[in-house]
């Protein structure tokens, strides 16, 4: 028997007005696994990733995230979405705060800690990431590595059950990039559930249980990560490894 | 000279008359600029509302106030409203003419504000769960203030100057009890220690905003 999956997705289906991003994605991610997603430009990666904790609706199909079933209008969406982390490539934290007071934000004001309970969950979420001595520091005066790092404090703070990863290292310069890696690889070590769009392919091939290719608004082909980049089934997965290895 | 414009005499007399306006116009700016503000920041919300049963409505709302000369508001009211069969006395008038003008003026400032602040602020607020008001609270609404802030500080500026308008429906601020005390005294100095006054007390205010401007442009090198 399979474990229920702790992200199942059916046929999403998403269009912005007269284009149509997703075409009937199905996804199902197992707890504790890590799922790496590539593709090309514009084949929809960012989108699936929305559309899974909601900040995109899908304009048809199911998303049941730990139990809940995430595109029925009675679910309490505020609460559904402590339960799944978000990492943006722009890291987006709040300029106007702390480190801390980043991390802290949602402890407070939607998990409803008291402020010195935010502080000892904020702080431990830094230590997690290493930056327990950068908690008073704000965005502007920390490395794009130390934000990023941040930014994914800000998330594990909550205790997600799923964590989604857009694209967390394209921003950076390339010798900030091991750093907020070597976090997210200690965040699979702790066992949490994570669904990464990245172009990273090292880290996919020692990191990943499963990659998955998309193009054009549709999973093509997926696998384990030396069957996905060794021996691709699809001439489309071929190309477009062929390319980014080529880089 | 300095016996006309600045007669030491007639400022003694003067005085008492002239510091009760410069009292009604600072209580007329503690009325007005809050409640422009309040004013503004509710427009400026209820813009970020999609639906365009609120968008034009609120459109129209704005243009409106903005188009419309604040003297002409101000007249309108005072000498229209009692055939409506509603008698509010000056001061009223103009509390209600400027939370109309400059809370339309306000608005504009907090919405181009509101936009100047990246999706992504929202977007990572709500992904951890914040409704879409603590978003715009907690995170959108402080760095629009701070982004917009020369411009609330330069509108301020105007509000404060424009309650001297309140004098032509015989509100007595500054400028009409200096009128009033130049009239009894038949001469031009009362008018002049209005003046100094609106320059002490404005002057600070045009100090502080050129540092913000310098800082803000500072900022964007
Ligand atoms: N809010 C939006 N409105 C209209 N079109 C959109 C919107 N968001 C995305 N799209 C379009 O949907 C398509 C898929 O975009 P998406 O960002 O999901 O691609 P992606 O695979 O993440 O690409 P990339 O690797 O460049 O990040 C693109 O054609 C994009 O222009
Ligand atoms: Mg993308």
């Amino acid at each position: 028997m399979t474990p229920q999956p702790i992200v199942d997705a059916r046929a999403i289906h998403k269009h912005f007005g007269a284009l149509h991003v997703l075409k009937g994605v199905d996804l199902k991610v197992a707890e504790r696994e890590l799922v790496f997603v590539i593709g090309p430009s514009g084949s929809g990666k960012s989108t699936l990733l929305r559309c899974l904790n909601r900040l995109e609706e899908p304009s048809s199909g199911s998303i049941v995230v730990d139990g809940i079933d995430m595109l029925d209008p009675r679910t309490d969406i505020n609460h559904a979405r402590q339960r799944i982390g978000m990492v943006f490539q722009s890291f987006n934290l709040y300029p106007h705060m702390t480190a801390l007071g980043n991390v802290t934000l949602a402890l407070r004001k939607v998990a409803g800690k008291s402020r010195a309970e935010a502080d000892a969950l904020g702080h431990a979420a830094l230590e997690r990431v290493g930056l327990a001595d950068r908690a008073e520091h704000t965005p502007g005066q920390l490395s794009g590595g130390q934000q990023q790092r941040v930014a994914i404090a800000r998330s594990i703070a909550l205790e997600p059950r799923v964590m989604l990863f857009d694209e967390p290292t394209s921003a950076l310069d390339p010798e900030l990039v091991g750093s907020v890696l070597a976090v997210m690889r200690s965040l699979r070590e702790s066992g949490m559930t994570m669904i990464v769009v990245s172009h990273e392919m090292g880290f996919a091939r020692n990191a990943a249980d499963r990659v998955v290719f998309m193009d054009d608004g549709l999973i093509v082909e997926q696998g384990p990560p030396a069957a996905i980049f060794e021996t691709p089934a699809h001439e489309r997965t071929r190309a477009f490894i062929g390319q980014i290895q080529r880089h | 000279m300095i016996q006309t414009f600045f007669n030491v005499e007639i400022i003694a007399a003067a005085w008492p008359i002239v510091l009760s306006g410069l009292l009604n116009t600072v209580l007329l700016s503690l009325i007005v600029v809050p409640l422009g503000l309040f004013g503004g920041l509710i427009l400026a919300l209820l813009a970020s509302v999609k639906s365009p049963w609120v968008r034009w409505p609120l459109m129209a709302w704005v243009d409106f106030f903005r188009a419309f000369p604040p003297l002409v508001l101000l007249i309108l009211l005072f000498a229209g409203l009692p055939f409506a069969g509603l008698e509010l006395g000056g001061f009223a008038c103009v509390a209600i003419a400027f939370f109309l003008n400059t809370g339309s003026y306000y608005g504009e400032i907090f919405r181009a504000g509101i936009e100047s602040v990246p999706q992504g602020q929202v977007e990572a607020g709500r992904s951890t769960g914040l409704s879409r008001l603590q978003a715009m609270g907690y995170i959108v609404l402080p760095q629009a203030v701070r982004n917009v802030l020369p411009d609330l500080l330069s509108n301020t500026l105007e509000v404060v100057k424009l309650t001297s308008l309140g004098s032509v429906v015989a509100v007595p601020e500054l400028l009409y009890q200096a009128r009033q005390a130049q009239s009894l005294t038949y001469n031009p100095t009362p008018i002049v220690v209005a003046a100094v006054i609106y320059f002490l007390m404005l002057w600070p205010l045009v100090r502080l905003l050129s540092r913000l401007e310098n800082r803000a442009l500072a900022g964007r090198r």
